[in-house]
């Protein structure tokens, strides 16, 4: 098995990980905030194709869900996004969305698509363990890492998702759905210990994550910080004009996570 | 058939998070749903609170309207909170108490399941939180009031479309920042395995008593039995026991709305196609982009862009036959079954009827059918008068 690309975000210590949803406000909006995100010091891109009901999300990433399905975003549109970004980056990309977008494009479809794009993995909030055999063989077939996700409820699952997993294993803060936390109460060590134990993959947390100050903190204890409405807020407030701000936010972010070297 | 699917439908479609309560549900389940003193405790809320059996009701003026085979009404609309829905409430609820929760949460459309898990949380001392889509806040008021007369609180939907499929997202997302203490009292046969299974198990108790009845008084099985299909629990309770009888016609009538060529319908086996969705794979109302699409209908209770696993699989062995009904047609139905028999019945239920007032003719005198009627139609009186126009205060 020939290393993922994904394994390259996280070689110059703690990765960052910055989440949008493709095509809010606009799809070419969305590629400049993308960019915008690489020249910031994003590790890795997470896109969302966006559903219109993302049983995972919190209210932030629900509206710019619904936003970027009014501004008329579809699967191909994204797919073209995608093959404008890799004419300008190799940063790794990841899909974040949900099965039935997937499943409605045609599951051989869509991961050939994938591949010939350059889009590395796949995150599916609604595909758990026990139904990800459906899709393991397909993503592995196009060089798609299918993405799993680890929550503070896993603990007795830890060893066998671990075992199927590919590219990074994306560990769930805190029960709930996406969204700003002030606080993350879950015992991030003691999760991230059980993993460690279980797999090689770097493991990067997300859901909550905001401040510079948990940056810094999870950057000292995980392999990758992944931040998501923190960064679809900040499109919201500034709609068209938002790669600015999320350039000098992803900097920011990332210059805490480096502090602790 | 791998567990928890039907066919190829159903599955486990959910969020990490939750993989570890819904294990748990189903080793409690498992562990209950054979144990005396849990079907003692059941089956004695089901006769004393509940009031079944429920009547196996010969609708004889019906039957020489319509003229053709007898028709049968299964009078779910008689049980206390005025639907079948308290079959399944009580299930849940005493399973949940099994299970150490000491508060439970559930989605509803028309509001009837919300007032029967309100019901079942004060009789039996669990906090109770219902979230409703606003829309059918405001289209089914006094089911709010009465909820909260039962002392639930409901939380009005305001993400999405704002109905019946709003309201399942946001309990979903409730139940996954809350499981330690909190059970979700699904009220269809839809959802993530385990809960095709258990709501279906405990709304079967429908078809029990109906074979049982028919058999005493007919001596023979029906040719068809009929039921009104959103999620569609109503319909596997009174299709479960008649699934291994071949002669028997099950048929679910699914919500039209103002027809299904127009785009505004809730005709999930008529016009969806198989997705993923709410933790299942089976049909949904879906567009070209695999989103899920608004869906349209007069009843609130049908107002559902999908159907359980379990309906998805009688369709697609072709077991089950699935017929869309425009609200025209079950509002004239309601008003048909209130003239001839005196029996106002919920606008869903009068789905089903529609359906037998075009099937009944067509089959000879001495043969039977038998229409589940889900529930009563106190809720819905305002909402006719104002589809015909007529000004109701409520």
């Amino acid at each position: 098995m020939c290393m993922s690309k994904i394994a390259n975000a996280f070689q110059n210590g703690a990765a960052f990980i910055g989440f949008v949803t493709g095509g809010d406000p606009s799809l070419a909006k969305s590629e400049e905030i993308i960019l915008a995100m690489v020249r910031g010091g994003a590790d890795l891109i997470e896109i969302g194709i966006p559903f219109s009901d993302p049983i995972a999300e919190g209210s932030v990433i629900q509206a710019a869900n619904l936003r970027a399905l009014a501004a008329g975003a579809t699967v191909d549109g994204i797919f073209a996004m995608v093959r404008c970004l890799r004419e300008k980056t190799q940063t790794p990309i990841v899909f974040l969305t949900y099965l039935n977008p997937v499943h409605h494009y045609g599951y051989e479809a869509f991961f050939a698509r994938c591949e010939e794009t350059g889009v590395d993995g796949i995150i599916l909030p609604d595909l758990p363990f026990e139904e990800q055999e459906e899709l393991r063989g397909i993503t592995a077939v196009h060089g798609v890492d299918l993405i799993s996700l680890i929550a503070p409820t896993s603990a007795q699952r830890i060893a066998r998702i671990a075992a199927q997993a590919r590219g990074f294993l994306y560990l769930v803060s805190s029960m709930g759905v996406t969204g700003v936390r002030s606080e993350i109460t879950t015992d991030l060590s003691a999760m991230l210990a059980l993993v460690r134990e279980a797999a090689r993959l770097p493991a990067a947390v997300g859901f909550g994550i905001h401040s510079l100050a948990q940056a810094k903190e999870i950057a000292r204890i995980a392999d990758g910080v992944i931040v998501g409405s923190a960064i679809v807020k900040l499109v919201a407030q500034y709609g068209d004009d938002a790669a600015e701000a999320v350039e000098d936010y992803v900097r920011r972010m990332k210059a805490a996570m480096t502090q602790n070297e | 058939m791998k567990t928890g699917r039907f066919g190829s439908f159903g599955g486990q479609y959910i969020p990490e998070t939750l993989m570890n309560e819904i294990h748990a549900l189903e080793a409690a389940y498992n562990r209950y749903k054979e144990d005396p003193d849990f079907n003692g405790e059941l089956n004695a809320l089901l006769r004393d609170y509940a009031g079944r059996p429920s009547l196996l009701y010969y609708a004889e003026k019906m039957t020489r309207a319509l003229g053709g085979a007898k028709i049968y009404l299964k009078r779910e609309d008689l049980n206390h909170t005025g639907s079948h829905k308290i079959n399944n409430v009580l299930g849940q609820a005493l399973l949940a108490k099994r299970m150490g929760k000491t508060r439970v949460i559930a989605e509803t459309g028309a509001g009837q399941h919300g007032v029967a898990t309100a019901t079942a949380a004060a009789l039996l001392d669990l906090e109770c939180e219902i979230f409703m889509g606003r829309e059918d806040t405001e289209r089914q008021a006094l089911n709010v009031y009465r909820m909260e007369l039962l002392g639930a609180r409901v939380n009005p939907v305001v993400s999405g479309t704002m109905t019946l499929k709003d309201a399942v997202n946001e309990t979903m997302r409730e139940w996954v920042s809350r499981t330690h203490d909190t059970h979700y009292v699904l009220g269809s046969v839809m959802g993530p395995h385990p809960f095709p299974t258990i709501v279906g198990d405990f709304q079967s108790v429908i078809s029990r008593e109906a074979r049982e009845q028919i058999l005493a008084r007919e001596s023979k099985l029906p040719a068809a039995v009929l039921a009104c299909v959103g999620g569609g629990s109503n319909a596997i309770g009174i299709f479960r026991h008649f699934v291994r009888d071949p002669s028997v016609r099950l048929i679910g009538c699914e919500a039209a709305g103002r027809g299904i060529e127009t785009g505004r319908h809730a005709a999930t086996i008529a016009k969806g196609e198989i997705g993923v969705f709410h933790g299942m794979k089976s049909y949904f109302c879906q567009d070209d982009q695999g989103q899920i699409a608004p869906v349209y209908s007069i009843s609130a209770g049908l107002d559902y862009p999908g159907i359980g696993p379990e309906h998805a699989h009688l369709y697609a062995t072709g077991r089950a036959e699935y017929v869309p009904v425009t609200d025209d047609e079950a509002v004239d139905a309601f008003e048909f079954l209130a003239h001839t028999e005196g029996i106002i019945c919920a606008i869903e239920s009068a789905h089903a009827v529609a359906c037998v007032r075009t099937l009944a003719p067509q089959l000879p005198k001495d043969e039977s059918v038998i229409l589940c009627l889900s529930g009563r139609g106190d809720k819905d009186v305002a909402a006719i008068a104002r589809y015909r126009g007529v000004n109701v205060h409520e």
